[in-house]
């Protein structure tokens, strides 16, 4: 993967999914565009009209905790996020991340440095995050991981595993009591 | 050295061996998918041309966060679960039905199981020994039409309660209690288990509401060994073949011990705008409320019912508070008339609502206005949760919201009793 570069904008602990995307919009907006215009509306209402592609958000811990909304992710990569440095983050917002090969990096000393506006490089393949004179390293992502991130999320990763017959054969039918014994 | 219940369930469904740590893909038993996340889910199989439930009696979508619709957006959202279901042979939940988390464990979640759904309360299986856990739309999807998904085992928590609850404290002001102790980022990643004499003498009712609840402190499960209370609950709903035992292992190992003694317990109320901003109902009564909402897959069953109702009895609420209350599914209405709840609820100045999510989740159904305030039953407060960045959330038990409603401040259960 191609490096990650772009400004840093900083926010503090518990970013949840409510103030990423609220809850009201997940039932009327199926446009990952529209999505992007609501990004982080009720914690920051200027940041979409700021925002530019590659920009990476810097945050606290428990970064995406609440709802499984998937729009909390798909949001701010169509807002152009780069990526996120978050000193952690909640499970299911990093498994959605992942999923739409948004590149989400617990690197808790990075989020605390990183100032609002500097400028940040992210080597993912080398761990390696670059601001200012300081830099920080964190484990690369796994193989499973970056794969899917390459393929640019899970849906084009399962249709290219589905197309290489990569993937072993769905499981077929309902699992029936005492009929299989890995229950 | 032995398993927890996670290690176990997982291992079972990835054949084989696992501990904490590992990465593993695994069969999934159950799917569920509500119509804020679902409409997603299927439109990322319509993009790889994999419209297909792999299980598709065990695969339930739910209409229950807007329901029935309030605008036309969301009836063809509806549609578009309808029309999938229809293709796929997938179960529908229609509007009335309930709330996914009340009625998935009633009717199709058995011990030992994995269920996967894409919201993120789907913990709240945790309750019957499965291991469940939310996810978002697209990991659900792929579960949904492969029938298997990819999970990380999880450390485990151990949650030891003893001591017997004093009157007018529940399970809701445990793990309320709980999570102010240890934060909602206190057990990311983690599967929180509920032992001890506390849990044991549990009704199910209660153990849902904790279960429901693990993902507040950033939980992947929160679980229970299933026992004779467990083969009740599966008895009385028509399954007691369903049962089977699933318990840790006495030697299994855990990242942490947290013990409780009920016993000390107060009525707890978390303040806005997060759910571990926990006080006791010392420090928090007196907050004026403008509406009380009972309901909710944390606190909408028939014990929560009963418990709201026995409070309510032949009184009025509060003329400046609104209250609402909805049931948790059609079950747990049907019993609830039967049992003259409603009624009750009725003549104290309800709003009663078709059962689902009700006012929860905001996009329906008893909106706050700027700079209300709600003392409601529900597992979450954040900042607009309710629909309105600009009103104020608490959290609390059944009896904590009914005491509330009649005094129209927060008011302590305990007096009540």
């Amino acid at each position: 993967m191609e490096r990650i570069r772009g400004k840093a904008w900083k926010y503090g602990d518990d970013v949840n999914t409510d103030v990423i995307f609220p809850g009201k919009y997940t039932y009327t907006i199926s446009d990952p565009q529209e999505m992007a215009q609501h990004a982080l509306e009720d914690l920051d209402p200027g940041f979409v009209h700021k925002v530019a592609p590659g920009d990476v958000i810097v945050a606290g811990k428990n970064f995406g905790c609440g709802s499984s909304r998937e729009q909390a992710a798909t949001c701010l990569k169509y807002a152009g996020v780069g990526a996120i440095i978050a000193t952690s983050f909640s499970r299911i917002f990093y498994r959605n991340a992942i999923n739409q090969g948004l590149p989400a990096l617990a690197v808790p000393e990075a989020a605390e440095m990183i100032q609002a506006g500097q400028t940040v490089t992210i080597d993912l393949a080398e761990g390696q995050i670059m601001a200012g004179e300081s830099s920080f390293s964190f484990p690369p992502p796994s193989a499973f991981v970056m794969g899917i991130m390459e393929d640019g999320g899970l849906i084009p990763h399962v249709k290219r595993e589905l197309a290489t017959h990569k993937l072993v054969r769905p499981v077929d039918g309902g699992l029936k009591r005492g009929e299989d014994e890995t229950r | 050295m032995g398993k927890t219940m996670a290690e176990k369930i997982i291992g079972q469904h990835a054949g084989q061996e696992v501990r904490a740590g590992d990465i593993v893909v695994a069969k999934v038993d159950v799917c569920l998918t509500q119509d804020g996340t679902g409409p997603l889910a299927v439109r990322q199989l319509q993009k790889i041309g994999l419209e297909k439930a792999a299980q598709p009696d065990r695969t339930v979508l739910f209409l229950d966060h807007a329901s029935p619709s309030p605008r036309k957006e969301l009836s063809n959202d509806h549609m578009t679960l309808r029309e999938f279901a229809h293709k796929t042979g997938a179960v529908l939940s229609d509007i009335g039905d309930g709330v996914c988390h009340q009625v998935i464990n009633e009717t199709y979640v058995r011990p030992g199981d994995i269920l996967i759904g894409a919201d993120s309360h789907t913990c709240t299986g945790g309750a019957l020994g499965a291991f469940a856990t939310g996810m978002g739309s697209t990991d659900v999807a792929i579960g949904i039409a492969l029938g298997k998904t990819w999970l990380r085992v999880p450390e485990t928590f151990k949650v030891a309660v003893n001591g017997k609850f004093p009157k007018g404290v529940f399970a809701k002001d445990l793990i309320l209690h709980l999570i102010g102790l240890i934060g909602a980022d206190g057990a990311t990643y983690k599967a929180l288990e509920f032992v001890g004499e506390t849990i044991t003498q549990m009704p199910m009712s209660e153990r849902l509401t904790l279960s429901n609840m693990a993902v507040e402190a950033g939980a992947k499960a929160g679980l229970i060994a299933s026992d004779e209370t467990t083969k009740r609950f599966l008895e009385a709903n028509g399954r007691g073949e369903d049962f089977r035992v699933i318990e840790p292992d006495p030697d299994a190992e855990y990242e942490r011990i947290i013990e409780l003694d009920a016993a000390k317990l107060v009525p707890t109320v978390s303040f806005p705008h997060t759910v571990d901003n926990t006080r006791s109902i010392d420090q928090a009564k007196g907050v004026k409320i403008d509406q009380v909402f009972i309901g909710t897959c944390t606190n909408g069953r028939l014990e929560d019912l009963k418990v709201a109702a026995e409070i309510l009895r032949g009184k009025k609420r509060h003329h400046q508070t609104r209250l609402i209350v909805v049931p948790a599914s059609r079950q747990v209405y049907l019993d609830a008339l039967e049992m003259g709840y409603i009624t009750v609820f009725v003549q104290a100045g309800a709003a009663m609502m078709a059962p689902g999510c009700g006012p929860c989740v905001g996009v329906h159904q008893g909106i706050l206005g700027d700079g209300e305030a709600c003392l409601a039953t529900q597992n979450r407060n954040f900042k607009g949760r309710m629909g309105n960045p600009e009103a104020f959330i608490y959290l609390g038990s059944p009896a904590t919201a009914a005491a509330t409603a009649l005094e129209g401040k927060i008011a302590d259960p305990r007096e009540y009793f």
